[in-house]
């Protein structure tokens, strides 16, 4: 194992994302409260409660989700696509590093900023919606398997694409929607029986359920169900790029 | 002592049919500096490209000090410093964390001592808080070079290293790699300047589509090749070449004024044997001077023998 490769790829990382630390942090703040404003204060008063939590306390550990979520797929694509677009990936094919030690840097760095990214956010919540936490411990394993889930994610994504559109499309057209249609905003019980049956499709509505799970005691699948689920989406994802190293598809010639 | 590299039947064709190499076997000793000359797209950066691991081969072997570059790629990659042909630099990062990272990708523990020291042989230690997009083309390529030293391999390749570099720093340039070679380090190079192999090369590797036509010690290429011609200033003019000399095929030039004679550099019909023919022919000349055919010119005609 290299370990001074995985800790030289995590602080090189980290420190680009300090570099820019206020505009890291203000997009998600800044998004999040607007939804807390609109969606707890202003419409959630009308609301009743949801399995008896307050909505917009309710919709909190969705909110956190909708802002990991993409901000840890759009670090993670961006951190490694970052090199293939400026050519300096090639000091990283020429590295005695495995794909193994690549992920865990890459990979490390964008979970850990996601997990700040979402620490702050529960804290800006703090000031809208009081709320608790059910099981803290459980909400951080959960959180931590969330955002390194998302960003082998990103990590993927950044090996696939060719342009800086895709980078920006990936997160706008495939996460926020399965992130709103994951329940964010609702239970899924709440939603037709047809419905309810497709939405246990999208793997959004297994971590959602189990996040929400931590706070509330309360979820839409099982939370046993929920950790398998994302468990499986995670090897998945693994797979998928130990496939991409050990082939080279696009990017060893 | 066993080769430091060492290429056998090494072959690439990329996904697009192209073949850029055809099989190529090559052995790098221990301490020298090689040259690969070649025009575009002759397959120098692909044989780079595959010994450093940025490009897979379709067949064939390297090993790097005795380890397979595949099997053995930790071992291999560690022992090499690559310096690209294209500018890729992280444009906002700082010349030092630039080059922590590197020696960290490279498995090596933090040395800032190293790293100042490297800086410093590059001139580049005033530099080394300023973001690299600050810096000058020239600079940056010494950033780059900087970058393959901070993890202390024992094999330097440098991809063109002098394109695009104005005379001055070209000349820094080679006396930096000299450096380098003398304390101890193996330098592979590829260039376009011929000026550049024939100044700094200890042997010469020529590549011309995707084909490795020689590889031999500098000096022996050229004498093996290299032509030379002598310039004889007559004392008297003359109209045309007596026919007792038309074996040696001179050429009258400067109206009627000069001959000039060209011979192999290793013949035995060399200048001595010119002047004593003239002798014998009682023709009087009152200067000579000789010229020796450049690494450029064998390069050329070597190139063109092998469309």
């Amino acid at each position: 194992m290299n370990v001074h490769a995985v800790r030289a790829i995590y602080w090189f990382e980290l420190s680009r994302w300090f570099r820019t630390l206020g505009q890291s942090l203000v997009t998600p703040v800044l998004t999040t409260s607007l939804y807390f404003i609109v969606f707890g204060a202003a419409i959630g008063g009308q609301m009743g409660k949801i399995d008896g939590v307050d909505y917009a306390a309710f919709i909190v550990p969705g909110l956190v989700m909708l802002a990991v979520l993409t901000e840890t797929v759009s670090n993670a694509s961006i951190g490694i696509y970052m090199p293939k677009w400026s050519g300096t990936i090639y000091e990283l094919l020429s590295a005695p590093v495995s794909f193994a030690e690549v992920i865990l840097g890459y990979v490390g760095a964008a979970a850990t900023k996601s997990f700040l990214i979402a620490g702050v956010i529960l804290l800006t919540a703090r000031l809208f919606v009081s709320y608790d936490i059910a099981y803290p411990i459980a909400m951080i394993g959960i959180l931590i398997l969330i955002t390194i889930t998302f960003a082998l994610v990103g990590f993927i994504i950044g090996l696939w694409a060719s342009s800086w559109e895709q980078i920006g499309i990936a997160p706008s057209l495939i996460l926020t929607p399965l992130t709103f249609l994951g329940g964010t905003f609702y239970a899924i019980s709440m939603l037709p029986s047809f419905w309810q049956t497709v939405a246990l499709f999208n793997p959004v509505v297994y971590l959602i359920s189990a996040f929400r799970w931590s706070f509330f005691g309360i979820a839409d699948v099982p939370v046993g169900v929920s950790l398998a689920a994302t468990a499986g989406f995670m090897a998945l994802c693994v797979a998928a790029i130990a496939y991409v190293f050990l082939t080279g598809y696009k990017i060893r010639a | 002592m066993n080769p430091i590299v060492s290429i056998r039947a090494l072959t690439k064709t990329y996904a697009s049919g192209l073949q850029a190499l055809k099989p190529i076997s090559l052995d790098i000793h221990r301490g020298e500096i090689f040259a690969m000359l070649g025009p575009n797209g002759a397959g120098k950066t692909t044989l780079i490209g595959i010994i450093c691991g940025l490009v897979r081969a379709s067949g064939g072997t390297v090993q790097v000090d005795g380890f397979d570059t595949i099997k053995d790629y930790r071992k291999t990659r560690s022992l090499i410093g690559l310096v690209p042909q294209e500018l890729h630099t992280d444009t906002f990062e700082k010349v030092i964390s630039t080059l922590r990272f590197s020696r960290g990708l490279f498995g090596l523990a933090p040395n800032d001592a190293h790293l100042d020291a490297v800086l410093k042989e590059l001139s580049l230690f005033d530099k080394r808080n300023e973001q690299i997009k600050t810096l000058s083309g020239g600079m940056k390529r010494r950033v780059l070079i900087a970058k393959a030293l901070s993890h202390e391999p024992r094999i330097l390749f440098l991809d063109e290293p002098t394109a695009g570099v104005d005379v001055e720093l070209r000349h820094d340039m080679w006396a930096m790699v000299r450096r380098l070679r003398d304390a101890g380090m193996t330098i592979f190079l590829t260039t376009h300047y011929i000026q550049e192999a024939e100044e700094m090369a200890d042997r010469i590797g020529i590549m011309n589509k995707g084909e490795l036509i020689m590889v031999e010690d500098k000096a022996v290429l050229m004498q093996k090749l290299g032509k030379k011609q002598v310039t004889l200033e007559l004392a008297q003019s003359l109209s045309t070449i007596p026919a007792s000399l038309d074996d040696l095929k001179l050429e009258l030039s400067g109206g009627g004024h000069a001959v000039t004679y060209r011979y192999e550099a290793q013949s035995a019909n060399g200048i001595a044997y010119l002047l004593r023919r003239f002798d014998e022919a009682g023709i009087a000349f009152t200067d000579l001077h000789t010229e020796q055919t450049s690494l450029e010119e064998i390069f050329v005609n070597l190139v063109r023998a092998n469309p």
